[in-house]
């Protein structure tokens, strides 16, 4: 581990241009992600600029309707929110499918925003890796790729986003406010992830010394009938091998509206756009969902070990719309 | 042996001794040991699988402030033997592994050590390597035979011949690794003392020994307490010689070192992956003509490690046409060595799975099938059992877990989304006991004084010794001290292979039986005596092995492949059982890591490389809590008349044998997919 500076924010503004004057700083909140990669050697910060325990720390109902999240309420906080299990359910269950109870306790909102890939590779220092050193060649295509994307990955990187919560936020329409050097704006969570495309050491949109305040979710009625579905290798305290964000809205067994999105698939959550507009006004049957989930899957291009990540995609996807539309509402 | 002992405190859930200490944390492992003025070691690793150093810089290293040392093989100390080549530590140029230790720092903290690790630039000249295990390519057979297979084989009316395979898999015990070591010179002569993570102190000495040049008496060894080691621990490895190289340059001081999670996958030993054949042949009605298994596995370059996975298949069921074979590939990889039930777990996988293939070919119960084929003497020896009560644990085993009204049609039952079936697989262990063992007891201010270098890895051996001494001794237990771990105490065996207690007890039973001839019913303040244990006449005319039914219920999702095992029932063999509690705590223990085995464990080695890439317990998984759900374990109340003077035999490893083999039997009976590559994951279940 290379030592560093370690300075505690008071205030946003004075935290973003700390880190701004600083090429190598970083932001630090929970440290359940950043302080293994300090660990492992993958980064090398000169400066923690530690926002934990900036005033984002609560959960409010706004007048339209929606709700905003603090960037720095934390994954247990999130997940047993009274307003986020009746409105959101699909949040509250994709948070608590996330890590272990003593990580969700530290994690925050932000932070768990901006984790950054399990790719095997990508933590192994000793192995070449287009994220963590951009020109040295992806280990992950030709090598062990049972974890890896099956949408939307590039020549240069396969590596999947790893959080639940993005998942539900992906499908949930929410927004991310950020707070920068040149001010404030707000990102659509779908448009805060890139493809890795040829700039795979980008993971999101955002931009040296801007930071997360908070995450706004929408007044959105379908999503108290939603639920987050996550397969994974074993039954606790395991990445995504694949998950399913869904919420809909049916009435007379025709699917009135739909919001969807996929985890485990791809280098960002997946919002399944494709699969939204076939259901969208279609009647709720098993081939309906099939045809969908077969859709919105159609682009994937697996790898040597992640085929089955494919049909069982489609498969979750379609068991989650069956459920959800014979469920009692 | 002078008959057996009669069981007061044997047979009662005595509290763990250590209890206390260790659920308050106060127990001191290797690490927290009282050291003054310590140093901290930190390992640097070799890049490649294969090839030499040519040039250490470091010089970085070495300027960082707070770095005392930074040891390469320019200038490490001399070693003295090198006849065990993974103990060859930092002597030579060769890159014999990737993982290896090329160089290490010692500083003032374990951070500094750390950075300063980061700074040792490390140039090599790579040689190609190949560290992949494969199925068709020659090697060294070894075998036994009886019969004729192939011939037998091709007319039995009933066949199976199958592969099986088991991926490598890594001992994780919650403690890593670790040493303390100090090394003094006092009046001209070099002493060592190191406190040790390990399963046996005289073990590490009497290794150690040789490749420090040390007479075994200049090396003291102590391990009061061990956070696990599943035999990981059972020797000394490296990281030892290691830390007593760093020790040597650092005379007077302290060092501590404790492997990285990440580094005991390359250096704390783990379990060969394993290709296995195995081929049955039977009559209509099941009863057993051929039994063939055929092995593969691999070791090191270095030195030569075996998974004897073909041992249980000599003596499990009996056939006139048998043969056992093995390949070991002699690869460019980290050396392989003891995990749980060595040989016996990967083995029980195969020839299990194999037994439920062959039931399902004859129509037959696989309970029924094992009845039919159970063998009055042992295969291998023509011995007689000393209590082979398999079947007794099937029966038992069936009307506990509810296994009568089992319908075999498999992938037929269902609840909402989830396929529910059942499997049964035996399981087996040798007894063992192993010389060499030596106890005093002695009578000190009313109380009995037991000393015995064992060492207590967190399973019970303390507080099950303790119970065996009072009883020898016909005292109360409080009236029982027993000191363990240190080799400043008598000499002992180690914890492995399930014979620590039957070695130790056995001993002490010895010793306290010495005592009372001695010194009678009242002896006096400072009596003392010393006894070895005896050997067991019985030894060489009975055949002595453990054995057990497991029986698993999986649950299956028919839309995601998701898969979880809701009930696992064992019911043991084990002769006289001496703390129920500490017994059902490592069986309990053993069938999880059988559940693990089944489901998760699998180290991953990325053959471009030579390492294993899911290098930490976020990529290799074991069972969280929430994976093991209704989980029992019993025993038959019996005890064995011939394998110690407590009547019992070893309960460390058999947990985790013929439990996946169980696992895989029930996901074939709730999906009709048989499954014979472990780890069973959902992508291999997929539809």
């Amino acid at each position: 581990m290379i030592p560093f500076e370690y300075q505690r924010a008071t205030d946003a503004d004075s935290a973003v241009a700390a880190l701004a004057a600083r090429p190598r700083a970083v932001f630090l909140g929970g440290g359940t992600n950043l302080v293994d990669h300090l660990k492992l050697g993958l980064l090398r910060p000169d400066l923690l600029i530690d926002v934990s325990r900036l005033p984002f720390d609560t959960i409010d109902a706004l007048p339209g309707g929606g709700v905003r999240i603090g960037a720095m309420v934390r994954n247990s906080d999130l997940a047993t929110h009274a307003l986020i299990r009746r409105r959101y359910p699909m949040l509250a269950q994709a948070v608590l499918a996330g890590a272990s109870g003593q990580l969700r306790n530290l994690a925050t909102t932000g932070g768990n925003l901006l984790q950054r890939t399990r790719c095997r590779y990508f933590l192994d220092v000793t192995t070449p890796c287009n994220k963590r050193e951009p020109g040295a060649g992806c280990s992950a295509i030709d090598g062990h790729n049972r974890d890896a994307a099956v949408l939307g990955a590039s020549e240069q990187c396969v590596a999947t986003h790893p959080s639940d919560m993005a998942v539900a936020l992906a499908a949930l329409d929410a927004v991310i406010q950020v707070h920068g050097p040149d001010g404030t704006r707000a990102i659509p969570l779908t448009e805060l992830y890139r493809l890795p495309g040829n700039e795979p050491a980008r993971d999101t949109m955002l931009r040296h010394g801007e930071l997360i305040t908070a995450v706004e979710l929408p007044d959105l009625p379908i999503a108290a009938r939603s639920t987050y579905r996550k397969v994974r290798d074993r039954a606790s305290y395991a990445f995504a091998l694949v998950s399913v964000a869904a919420a809909v809205d049916i009435a007379d067994d025709v699917i009135r509206d739909t919001r969807i999105a996929l985890g485990g698939l791809a280098h960002q959550p997946w919002r399944a756009t494709r699969a939204e507009e076939l259901l969208r006004g279609a009647p709720a049957t098993q081939d309906v969902f099939r045809a969908a989930a077969d859709a919105e899957l159609a682009p994937a291009r697996p790898l040597a070990h992640n085929a089955f990540k494919v049909p069982m995609a489609a498969n979750t996807l379609v068991a989650v719309l069956r459920d959800l539309t014979t469920r009692d509402s | 042996m002078g008959g057996l002992v009669e069981p007061r405190a044997i047979g009662t859930s005595l509290q763990r001794i250590d209890g206390a200490a260790k659920a308050t944390g106060t127990a001191p492992y290797a690490y927290e040991q009282p050291v003054t003025d310590p140093l901290y070691l930190h390992a640097v690793q070799a890049g490649i699988a294969r090839g030499r150093v040519t040039a250490i810089d470091t010089a970085t290293a070495e300027a960082l402030p707070g770095v005392a040392a930074v040891l390469t093989h320019y200038n490490a100390p001399r070693l003295a033997s090198d006849q065990d080549r993974e103990l060859w530590v930092l002597q030579s140029s060769e890159v014999a592994f990737r993982g290896q230790f090329v160089a290490a720092v010692i500083a003032e903290t374990s951070e500094i050590a750390r950075h300063a690790a980061e700074l040792v630039k490390v140039s090599y000249l790579e040689l190609s390597h190949d560290s992949e295990l494969r199925a068709h390519r020659d090697g060294f057979h070894t075998g036994t035979a009886d019969g004729d297979v192939d011939t037998a084989l091709a007319s039995a009316a009933v066949r199976i011949d199958q592969t099986y395979t088991t991926p490598m898999e890594h001992n994780n015990p919650m403690e890593p690794h670790t040493t303390v070591a100090v090394w003094e010179s006092i009046g001209g002569t070099d002493r060592l003392t190191l406190y040790d993570s390990t399963q046996g102190v005289f073990k590490v000495r009497h290794v150690l020994a040789p490749v420090f040049g040390l007479d075994p008496q200049r090396i003291r060894v102590v391990a009061p307490y061990v956070g696990g080691g599943f035999g990981s621990k059972g020797m000394p490895h490296a990281h030892n010689v290691l830390a007593g190289l760093a020790a040597q340059v650092v005379p007077g001081r302290p060092v501590k070192y404790a492997l990285t999670r990440q580094q005991m996958f390359a250096l704390a030993g783990y379990r060969s992956p394993t290709i296995q054949r195995i081929a049955l042949g039977a009559d209509a009605d099941g009863r057993l003509s051929v039994i063939a298994h055929d092995v593969i596995e691999q070791t090191s370059r270095i030195k030569e490690y075996v998974e004897d996975s073909a041992a249980p298949t000599r003596m499990m069921y009996a056939a006139p046409n048998r043969r056992t074979t093995r390949r070991l590939e002699r690869l460019d990889v980290a050396v392989p060595f003891w995990m749980r039930a060595p040989g016996v777990a990967p083995g029980m996988f195969a020839g299990e799975c194999a037994m439920d293939e062959l039931a399902i070919a004859c129509g037959l119960d696989p309970i029924e099938l094992r009845v039919r084929n159970e063998p009055a003497t042992d295969p291998e020896t023509g011995n007689p059992w000393s209590g082979r009560h398999l079947i007794a644990c099937l029966h038992e085993g069936a009307r506990r877990f509810g296994w009568h009204h089992r319908d075999p049609t498999p992938g037929i039952r269902r609840q909402g989304c989830w396929l529910v079936g059942s499997g049964v697989a035996a399981a087996t262990y040798p007894h063992h006991a192993w010389p060499g063992s030596t106890a005093t007891v002695s009578f000190r201010h009313g109380r009995y004084l037991v000393r015995i270098g064992a060492v207590d890895i967190g399973t019970g051996s303390w507080t099950a010794l303790t119970q065996i001494a009072a009883d020898a001794l016909t005292c109360p237990v409080g009236s029982v001290e027993l000191e363990l771990g240190d080799t400043d105490l008598p000499t002992a065996t180690i914890a492995a292979g399930s014979s620590g207690i039957t070695s130790w007890g056995t001993t002490i039973v010895e010793t306290a039986r010495t005592f009372r001839d001695k010194y009678g019913p009242d002896p006096s303040d400072g009596d003392e005596v010393q006894a070895t244990m005896p050997d067991n006449p019985d030894a060489d005319h009975y055949a002595m092995h453990s054995f057990g039914a497991q029986f698993a219920e999986v649950r299956i999702n028919a839309d995601t492949g998701e898969i979880r095992v809701s009930r696992m029932l064992g019911v043991f063999s084990l002769g006289r059982v001496i703390n129920p509690r500490t017994t059902r705590s490592q069986l309990l223990g053993g069938m999880t890591m059988g559940l693990s085995m089944a489901l998760h464990e699998q180290s991953i080695v990325d053959h471009r490389f030579g390492h294993v890439i899911n290098h930490d317990l976020a990529g290799y998984h074991i069972a969280t809590h929430a994976d093991v759900a209704d989980m029992d374990a019993s025993w038959l109340d019996e005890h064995d008349p011939h394998s110690n003077p407590m009547g019992s035999r070893g309960a460390g490893e058999i947990g985790i044998v013929g439990a996946a083999a169980a696992i895989a039997n029930a996901v074939h009976h709730a999906t009709g997919i048989r499954i014979r590559d472990l780890p069973i994951t959902a992508d291999k279940l997929q539809r």
